[in-house]
C-alpha cells in the first residue's frame, strides 16, 4: 500500500478536518509555536559571524584620541554614554536593544581553532568534535511541528557548524545563497511519477531490509528520505524565500548576501527554526585594515538594522536572541601596512534579545593598549552557558560522547550581568 | 569560456576515443603470488572467532555470496562498485580462489593506490587546508600513492614521514612536518599527539596538559617527553630540516618559568638507539619489531578501511597488546610483520578472513515469533563480528557508485577524459553537500536530510540517469526492446550488482510493459532513480 507523494500534511489535515466538520479541531493545530509570540514563544538563536576577525575598535569599542585608535572615530549611541566606532550609525540607533560585551578572551589565535572555539565553547580537540551551540539548540528544543531543517547555516563562509558528537543530523543545513531557490529541493517531475518512484522505492527497500531489519533502521536512511519528502512538500519551505518581501526590507537589509541571509533569518525564525548563523566573511585585515573594516561596516550596519528592527515589528525580539560575534578580534598596534593582526584577547561581540537584559555594557580594554588583559574578561562558554540558559537547556547536562569521555554541553557559566 | 572548454574537452574525447582503450594492463592473475597468500593468518584469524562465538553462544551468519564481497573489495579499495564489465568477467572466472585472485587484481590496479592513499592520508595528515605554500596535499597525496603502488613496507613509510628533510614539492613526506605548522612555527605538541595517533594506535593528547583522566597507562611527561623529539624541526624556504641546538622547553604556568624536556618514550625505552638526529631515534623507536603497538595500529586501520568500521573503535585508542579483546588484531600483527609490512598482504589477510566474506543477514535463532534478530541482539552480533555490518558509503564512493552504474565500461585511468574531468568536478561539489566527514571517517554514522535530498534530487544523479543520445538509460532502454526481464535485470546489475526480486519484478518491471522510445527511457530513468535511493545503494553492506 503506498501512502502516496506526501501532500502538505497540514494543509490536508485541515482540509479533512473542515470536511468533516470537525472544525474545533482546528484551534489546537494554530498552538504550534510558530504561531505565537511575545515571551511565550520558544525561544530562537541567530548569530550574525562575523569570519575573519573583526576589530574591536573599529566596530563597538573604538579608542579614538588614543594611540592604538588608529583613525577610526566614535559616535554616540542611544545608550548614554556608550559610544561605537562611526560607520555604525543605525546600528548606534537600535543597540539600546542589545548589550555589548568588550572582554571576551579565547586563547585561540589561529583561525580554523579561534572559530571553532567560538562555535562551540571548547578548544580544538584532536579527538572528538564538539557540537556547535545551534546544534545543542537544535536537539534540546527540537520542534515535531518543524518540517524544515532546525539548524541553518546561511551565507556560506568557512567552518560551517556542526553537529559533532551529538551526530551529522544536527550538522547546520547550508544555504550559500540566501534567498535563491534551495538546491535539490524540487523532484522536477510530475506528482505521478514521483509516487511511482516512491513505490519501487518502498519495495526495494524491503527487499534489502529483509532479514536485517534492525539494522537498516538503525541507518535511518528511511526516516530521512521521509523527512526530505515531507520537507520537499513543506509550506514552510517559503521562509527560505523573499521574493514575496517588498522592495523595501530587501533594501532595508541591504541587496547583498548577508543582508538577504538576515532577511532569510528572521523568517526562519518566525517558521520556528532554533539556530541560525548567517556569516559575513572578510574581516582579515592583515592590510588597510581601516578601509576594510569600513567596507564591511557598510554591509553589516544595515543588515544589523533592519534584523532588530525587523524582528520587534514582527513581535520577535523577546524571543529571539541576536548574538553578533566573531573569531578573536584585532591587534591594538597598527602594523607597517596599515593593518591589523589576529587579538584574542580583549575583543568585543553584541548580544540581546530574546529575554537578555538589554543595554548593559560588560567589560572593558585599556585605551593605552598597555594592559593586555581587559577587565571583567568574559570566556566564550560562559556567554554560551547564558544563551542556553536563556532557552531552557541545561548548559551543564553531561553527555556521553563515543570516546565514553562525559562531556557538559558547556564548562562556563552564565554571564549575571545579562539574565 | 564554457563553450570553449567543452570543445577542447571534446576534442581531447575524440582523440582518446580514436586511440582506443588500452587493454590487458588489468587482468586476473591465474594463481595468487605466494607472498600474497594469508591463508595460514586466515585460519588462525577463524579459529579465533570461532572460539569467541562459541564462547558468546553466537551463530555467525551465513558467507555473503561472492558477488556482494567483490563490491565491498572494490568499494574499500577503488571507492566505486564493480562495472558490469567486471561482473560479468567475474562471472565467468571458474578458476579454483577466485576471491584471492580478484582482491589481487584490484590491488594491481593503479585505482588501489590512489583511492587508498586518500583514504589513509587522513590519518596521516588529516583533512584540514594546512598552511599556505608549506604544506602541499597533491604533492603528498601523489608520493603516498607511488608508495602504496609499489607495495613500500609500513615501516619504511612511516620512518620517510618522520624523518623527512627537504622541501615539502620535492620530498613530499615533509608534508607531514609542515602540516603541524601553527603561527609560522612547527607544533611538536601536534606532532606528537599526530604520531602517537596515527602510528601507535593511543590517545595521549589528553595528557598534552594533565595527566590522563580515564587511562592511567599515560602521563603528562610522556606527551612532553615524545613531543622533544620533534623539537629542533623547523621549516625555512630551504625547507624541513633540524636545528640540533633547539631544545624543548614547557612553560610552567604556575610560577611562570620554564624547564627543558628531554627526548624520551613512554614505553619500549631499550629500543630507542642512543645514537642518531631525534627524529630518526623516534622513527627506530616506533617501527622496532617488538613494537606490536605500530603493527596493531595500522591493522585496526586497515581492518576499518575494509569494512567501514575498525576491529576496535575508537581507531586510535587502542588497549594494550595482549589484551584478549583484541587478540586478533594481535594475530594480524605479527604475521604483518613476518610478511615484510607489506600492505598489500594486510588487505589480502583481512579480505581472506571469515568475518569479512559473512553476510550482513545475521543468523536468527528458531523463533516462531520472528524471522528476525532484535536490535539489541544484533549488537552484540556486531560486536563479535558475526555479521557483515551495514556501514554508510563516503561521498566520493557514493557518488564513485553511480558513475560507475551509469556506464557499462569500467572508469579507470584509460577512461575518456570527459568521463574523469565529469568524476572530478562532480565529486567535488557532491561531497561538499553530501557532507565529509575529516578525521571522523571510521565513526558510526547515519544519513542525514541533505543527503537524501541530494540523491534524490541533485544535479549530478539527475544528469547521469538522464536519456539522452549518449546515456546509460538510453543505450539499455534500447539494447533491450523486446525483452523487459532483461531490461530490469541489466539496471539492478549495474547499480546493485544483484537480480530482482520477484515482488521487485511485479512492481518495476510493469513500468516497462509495451513501452517504446521515449516512454521506455523514462521508465528505465525512473529505475535508476529508484535504485539510486535505496538503502542498499548507499550503504556498504
Amino acid at each position: 500500500m503506498f501512502t502516496g507523494p506526501p501532500i502538505d500534511r497540514r494543509r490536508w489535515l485541515l482540509r479533512t478536518l473542515a470536511g468533516l466538520g470537525v472544525g474545533f479541531a482546528l484551534p489546537t493545530l494554530d498552538a504550534r509555536s510558530a504561531n505565537q509570540r511575545g515571551s511565550t514563544r520558544p525561544t530562537s538563536l541567530i548569530t550574525l559571524f562575523l569570519s575573519g576577525g573583526p576589530s574591536q575598535l573599529e566596530t563597538w569599542d573604538p579608542h579614538p584620541g588614543h594611540r592604538i585608535g588608529g583613525e577610526t572615530t566614535a559616535i554616540a549611541t542611544r545608550l548614554k554614554g556608550l559610544k561605537i566606532a562611526s560607520d555604525y550609525p543605525q546600528t548606534a540607533e537600535i543597540i539600546n536593544e542589545l548589550s555589548v560585551i568588550r572582554s571576551l578572551v579565547s586563547r585561540e589565535g589561529d583561525h580554523q581553532r579561534g572559530v571553532y572555539l567560538v562555535k562551540t565553547g571548547y578548544r580544538p580537540d584532536r579527538t572528538l568534535t564538539h557540537p556547535s551551540v545551534g546544534a545543542i539548540l537544535a536537539k534540546e528544543r527540537w520542534d515535531k511541528t518543524i518540517e524544515i531543517p532546525q539548524h541553518v547555516s546561511l551565507s556560506g563562509g568557512p567552518q560551517p557548524a556542526r553537529g559533532g558528537f551529538l551526530g551529522a543530523q544536527y550538522d547546520a543545513y547550508k544555504i550559500y545563497n540566501p534567498g535563491q531557490r534551495l538546491r535539490n529541493i524540487a523532484a522536477g517531475i510530475k506528482d505521478k511519477r514521483q509516487g511511482r518512484r516512491l513505490e519501487g522505492l518502498r519495495v526495494v527497500s524491503q527487499t534489502f531490509s529483509r532479514g536485517r531489519l534492525a539494522a537498516t533502521r538503525g541507518t535511518q536512511h528511511q526516516l530521512m528520505v521521509d523527512r526530505a519528502l515531507a520537507m520537499m512538500n513543506s509550506d514552510q519551505l517559503k521562509a527560505f524565500q523573499i521574493d514575496d518581501e517588498s522592495r523595501s526590507t530587501i533594501d532595508l537589509y541591504g541587496d547583498t548576501r548577508f543582508g538577504r541571509g538576515c532577511l532569510v533569518a528572521r523568517k526562519l525564525v518566525e517558521a520556528g527554526v532554533r539556530a541560525i548563523e548567517v556569516t559575513l566573511p572578510g574581516w582579515d585585515t592583515h592590510t588597510n585594515n581601516f578601509e576594510g573594516h569600513r567596507e564591511q561596516a557598510a554591509t553589516l550596519d544595515p543588515a544589523l538594522f533592519a534584523l532588530i528592527t525587523d524582528l520587534k515589528q514582527h513581535d520577535l525580539l523577546d524571543s529571539t536572541i541576536v548574538l553578533v560575534l566573531g573569531e578573536f578580534g584585532r591587534t591594538p598596534t597598527v602594523n607597517p601596512l596599515d593593518g591589523r593582526d589576529h587579538w584574542p584577547q580583549g575583543f568585543s561581540c553584541l548580544v540581546g534579545g530574546g529575554g537578555l537584559a538589554a543595554g548593559r555594557r560588560l567589560g572593558a580594554t585599556d585605551p593605552t593598549g598597555k594592559k593586555r588583559k581587559p577587565d571583567q574578561p568574559v570566556e566564550i562558554a560562559d556567554l554560551f552557558a547564558t544563551v542556553m540558559s536563556r532557552m531552557g537547556v541545561e548548559f551543564g547536562k553531561e553527555v556521553i560522547t563515543p570516546i565514553g569521555r562525559p562531556m557538559a554541553y558547556s564548562e562556563g557559566t552564565p554571564i549575571p550581568g545579562l539574565l | 569560456m564554457i563553450p570553449l572548454l567543452l570543445v577542447v574537452v571534446g576534442l581531447l574525447a575524440l582523440v582518446q576515443s580514436i586511440a582506443g582503450r588500452p587493454t590487458g594492463d588489468i587482468a586476473t592473475p591465474r594463481r595468487l603470488a605466494d607472498r600474497f597468500t594469508a591463508v595460514d593468518t586466515a585460519r588462525r584469524l577463524d579459529e579465533w572467532f570461532q572460539a569467541r562465538w562459541t564462547r558468546e553462544q553466537i551463530t555467525p551468519a551465513v558467507p555473503a555470496d561472492e558477488t556482494t564481497v567483490l563490491r565491498r573489495l572494490s568499494l574499500a579499495l577503488h571507492g566505486t562498485v564493480p562495472s558490469l564489465e567486471e561482473l560479468r568477467q567475474f562471472e565467468a572466472d571458474a578458476g579454483d580462489r577466485r576471491l584471492e585472485r580478484w582482491t589481487q587484481r584490484l590491488l594491481d590496479d593503479s585505482r588501489y593506490a590512489t583511492y587508498f592513499s586518500e583514504r589513509l592520508g587522513r590519518a596521516l595528515v588529516g583533512s584540514e587546508e594546512g598552511p599556505f605554500l608549506a604544506f602541499r596535499r597533491d604533492r603528498f597525496h601523489a608520493w603516498l600513492s607511488e608508495q602504496l603502488d609499489t607495495n613500500q613496507p609500513w615501516d619504511r613509510i612511516v620512518t620517510r614521514l618522520v624523518t623527512a628533510q627537504g622541501l615539502p614539492t620535492g620530498e613530499p613526506a615533509t608534508n607531514f612536518i609542515t602540516i603541524a605548522q601553527v603561527d609560522g612555527e612547527i607544533d611538536e605538541e601536534v606532532l606528537a599527539g599526530r604520531t602517537i595517533r596515527a602510528f601507535l594506535g593511543q590517545r595521549i593528547d589528553c595528557a598534552q596538559c594533565h595527566d590522563h583522566f580515564f587511562d592511567p597507562r599515560w602521563k603528562q611527561t610522556h606527551f612532553e617527553g615524545l613531543a622533544a623529539f620533534y623539537a629542533p624541526a623547523r621549516f625555512s624556504p630551504l625547507g624541513v630540516d633540524d636545528n640540533l641546538k633547539v631544545q624543548f622547553e614547557v612553560a610552567d604556568h604556575e610560577n611562570g618559568t620554564s624547564r627543558v624536556v628531554e627526548p624520551q618514550v613512554p614505553f619500549g625505552r631499550e629500543w630507542l638507539p642512543a645514537q642518531g638526529t631525534p627524529r630518526r631515534r623516534l622513527a627506530k623507536w616506533l617501527t622496532d619489531t617488538r613494537n606490536l603497538r605500530f603493527d596493531r595500529a595500522i591493522v585496526n586501520r586497515v581492518w576499518g578501511q575494509l569494512f567501514g568500521r575498525p576491529f576496535f573503535s575508537p581507531v586510535d585508542d587502542l588497549p594494550d597488546p595482549g589484551e584478549p579483546a583484541t587478540r586478533a588484531l594481535d594475530l594480524l600483527a605479527e604475521d604483518f610483520r613476518a610478511h615484510r609490512r607489506e600492505l598489500k598482504w594486510l588487505i589480502h589477510a583481512i579480505a581472506a578472513s571469515r568475518p569479512f566474506r559473512l553476510d550482513s543477514r545475521p543468523h536468527v535463532p528458531n523463533d516462531p515469533q520472528s524471522t528476525e534478530l532484535p536490535a539489541e541482539e544484533l549488537r552484540r552480533y556486531e560486536d563479535a563480528w558475526a555479521v557483515f555490518p551495514l556501514i554508510r558509503l563516503r561521498p566520493e564512493q557514493v557518488i564513485g557508485a553511480m558513475l560507475q552504474a551509469a556506464s557499462i565500461k569500467t572508469i579507470d585511468r584509460h577512461s575518456h577524459l570527459f568521463t574523469r574531468g565529469r568524476r572530478f568536478f562532480g565529486e567535488q561539489d557532491f561531497v561538499q553537500d553530501y557532507g565529509d566527514l575529516g578525521d571522523e571517517e571510521l565513526s558510526k554514522q547515519t544519513g542525514t536530510i541533505p543527503q537524501a535530498l541530494l540523491r534524490m534530487n541533485g544535479q549530478l544523479a539527475r544528469e547521469l540517469i538522464k536519456p539522452g543520445a549518449f546515456g546509460t538509460t538510453t543505450a539499455i532502454a534500447r539494447a533491450t526492446q523486446g525483452n523487459d526481464g532483461l531490461c530490469l535485470k541489466t539496471c539492478f546489475e549495474v547499480c546493485l550488482g544483484r537480480q530482482p526480486s520477484a515482488e521487485e519484478h511485479a512492481v518495476m518491471g510493469q513500468w516497462l510493459v509495451d513501452t517504446r522510445g521515449r516512454r521506455r527511457e523514462v521508465a528505465v530513468e525512473d529505475i535508476f532513480w529508484t535504485l539510486f535511493n535505496s538503502p542498499e545503494f548507499s550503504w556498504n553492506h
